[in-house]
């Protein structure tokens, strides 16, 4: 009982805390004290990630599920990254502090940490996100289809989105006097038309309704009606 | 097996070598000739640039560098940019990142930029690192009513009491404008809605091409300029390099004994006749330059650019290869899909 309600008091309390400091400057400096907690929370929650990550993988190698070894790798670099940087390996000191040999920051020039964020991370990151763009081009002949009305709509704005944001648009169009009645014809034009007009009414009306969306979920949680975020099941 | 039985069952493979040629061509032409294609600034560039223009030198500037390695080939050179238009207009540059790996991106802008281009600024006077931060949107809720509370020291672990340029700076509202260039969460939008909207700064966004149709709907109020992808970056990259160009030769001239209204008329006509400027070479009035400051005179009008701050407008001859391969392929792909399903064989 108590596990349960004790946790629905907490977060019922401090939400509607929250919300009346809005409202009452003399309540803003408490308010700003919950931030603070916030930060701290968020600290601590890089500890729970790390031992989730620990948590999922050890039990992938144990049970020696599929890919097993991907998790060996895992936890292999986690461990040794975590390492380099709590331990501070090859760090110099602070200029500041010569005779204090911790005193240095792990992201400086020749240090471990950077050796393995410029040589492992760095390469890496890139590498996955170029090759979005050879998934993207076999897909755009695999499955972009004009099967209808909608997707010949969608296929036509997207030619034009395409060719609006390179040279070729000012080259296809370009001869379109800018000062014109017909300049809005111009692909970049258009391209820019589509955007700032189609896309932010559309963008405009998900954000409204995202927003009526977390405020009543909000409202859900502080009256205690949603229980979902304890766990459980419930 | 007819071309279009091949064409509807072709490896991917062979997709994959189209982009990646389509890709790499570009880059090498680019890369051996040097030539990039023109860009023309969209108002939203123009509008990210003249907002900076338009504050007095000294102005304080909030830099937030939210992304990582994974986005910096399209983020890097409109941060590249934002950092040169702050130097060369003498603005104060404070940096900080939401993210991680952050601190690697501000130290490279740095290092590229700053101590490359402009080493006469001096770190703690005219610009800061303040480093990475966990906590997400709590941070910016915190420094918005509060800095010191976030960031006591500067990334290298000098409190902020001892760093001369921090004096002052007590919240959000201490800046004049907030530049955020970001890849995701958190990023632009929570700068948006803990920030800029509340506090009523100025907000300019640069962000990554997935992420730009989220931020138009706050334009131009609550975003006053956004640069979306390599496209804006190369824009305003083109705007920001014409006119560090046109300051460059106006200095030089004032250098030279030239009053400032004369400045900028020479510097016009130096930009709309180059021919012009030999003749003026040779003319008394340019006695008082030195050798290096004539060659950076006909650098600056003749369009030179040291290739840092030309790296938005050399990606866009790979991105308008590959763009006019994706229209091909998906013209292709529609076109087997249509023969297939009129012989009665598509599903």
């Amino acid at each position: 009982m108590l596990k349960r309600n004790v946790p629905l008091l907490i977060t019922g309390l401090i939400g509607v805390f929250l919300i009346v400091a809005n409202f009452f400057p003399s309540l803003s400096a408490m308010s700003e004290d919950f931030t603070v907690f916030f930060g701290i929370i968020a600290a601590m929650a890089f500890v729970l990630g790390g031992g989730s990550l620990l948590k999922v993988h050890l039990k992938k190698i144990s049970d020696r599920n599929a890919g097993w070894a991907y998790s060996l790798i895992v936890l292999g670099t986690f461990a040794i990254t975590l390492a380099v940087g709590l331990l501070k390996i090859g760090v110099p000191p602070n200029p500041g502090f010569p005779d204090k040999p911790w005193s240095g920051s792990v992201n400086a020039d020749g240090t471990a940490f950077e050796w393995i964020y410029e040589y492992a991370l760095k390469p890496l990151s890139a590498t996955m996100f170029a090759m979005l763009a050879f998934y993207i081009a076999s897909a755009a002949f695999r499955a972009f289809r004009a099967k209808n009305i909608e997707a010949i709509l969608l296929l036509g704005t997207a030619f034009i989105i395409l060719l609006g944001r390179t040279f070729a648009g000012y080259y296809l169009t370009g001869w379109i006097p800018i000062d014109g009645p017909f300049s809005g014809l111009r692909i970049e034009e258009l391209s820019v038309y589509i955007m700032q007009v189609f896309n932010t009414a559309g963008s405009r009306a998900i954000i409204i309704g995202i927003a009526l969306g977390i405020a009543s979920t909000s409202l859900k949680i502080l009256m205690g009606l949603d229980r979902s975020y304890l766990g459980g099941g419930n | 097996m007819s071309m279009v039985d091949r064409l509807a069952n072709i490896d991917r493979r062979w997709i994959f070598l189209m982009m990646g040629l389509a890709v790499a061509v570009p880059i090498i032409y680019i890369g051996i000739t040097g030539k990039t294609l023109p860009e023309q600034p969209t108002p939203l560039a123009q509008a990210a640039f003249d907002e900076l223009d338009k504050l007095p030198p000294g102005s304080r500037i909030l830099l937030a560098w939210d992304f990582d390695p994974a986005s910096e080939g399209e983020l890097g050179p409109m941060a590249t940019s934002f950092v040169r238009q702050c130097c060369q207009r003498g603005h104060r540059m404070y940096f900080l990142t939401l993210w991680p790996v952050g601190t690697q991106m501000i130290q490279k802008t740095a290092s590229l930029v700053i101590d490359g281009f402009y080493p006469d600024l001096e770190y703690g006077t005219d610009w800061v690192d303040l480093g990475f931060k966990a906590g997400n949107e709590a941070v910016i809720k915190t420094i918005a009513t509060d800095f010191g509370q976030m960031f006591p020291n500067d990334s290298r672990g000098t409190p902020i009491e001892s760093i001369p340029m921090m004096d002052g700076i007590v919240s959000i509202s201490s800046f004049d404008a907030i530049v955020n260039v970001s890849a995701g969460y958190p990023g632009s939008k929570e700068w948006v809605l803990y920030a800029a909207t509340p506090y009523k700064k100025p907000l300019l966004v640069g962000c990554t091409g997935v992420q730009a149709p989220q931020m138009y709907p706050y334009v131009p109020l609550q975003v006053q300029g956004l640069l979306g992808a390599i496209k804006g970056a190369a824009e305003y990259e083109s705007v920001v390099n014409a006119w560090v160009r046109r300051d460059t030769v106006e200095t030089l001239l004032e250098e030279a004994g030239v009053d400032g209204a004369d400045a900028g008329t020479l510097t016009k006509d130096f930009f709309d006749d180059p021919e012009k400027l030999k003749s003026w070479l040779a003319e008394p009035a340019a006695g008082g330059l030195t050798e290096a400051k004539r060659a950076s005179l006909v650098q600056a009008v003749q369009g030179v650019e040291p290739g840092i701050f030309l790296e938005a407008q050399r990606r866009m001859g790979p991105q308008l290869v590959a763009h006019l391969l994706m229209i091909a392929l998906i013209l292709a792909g529609n076109a087997v899909y249509f023969v297939t399903r009129r012989r009665g064989g598509a599903r």
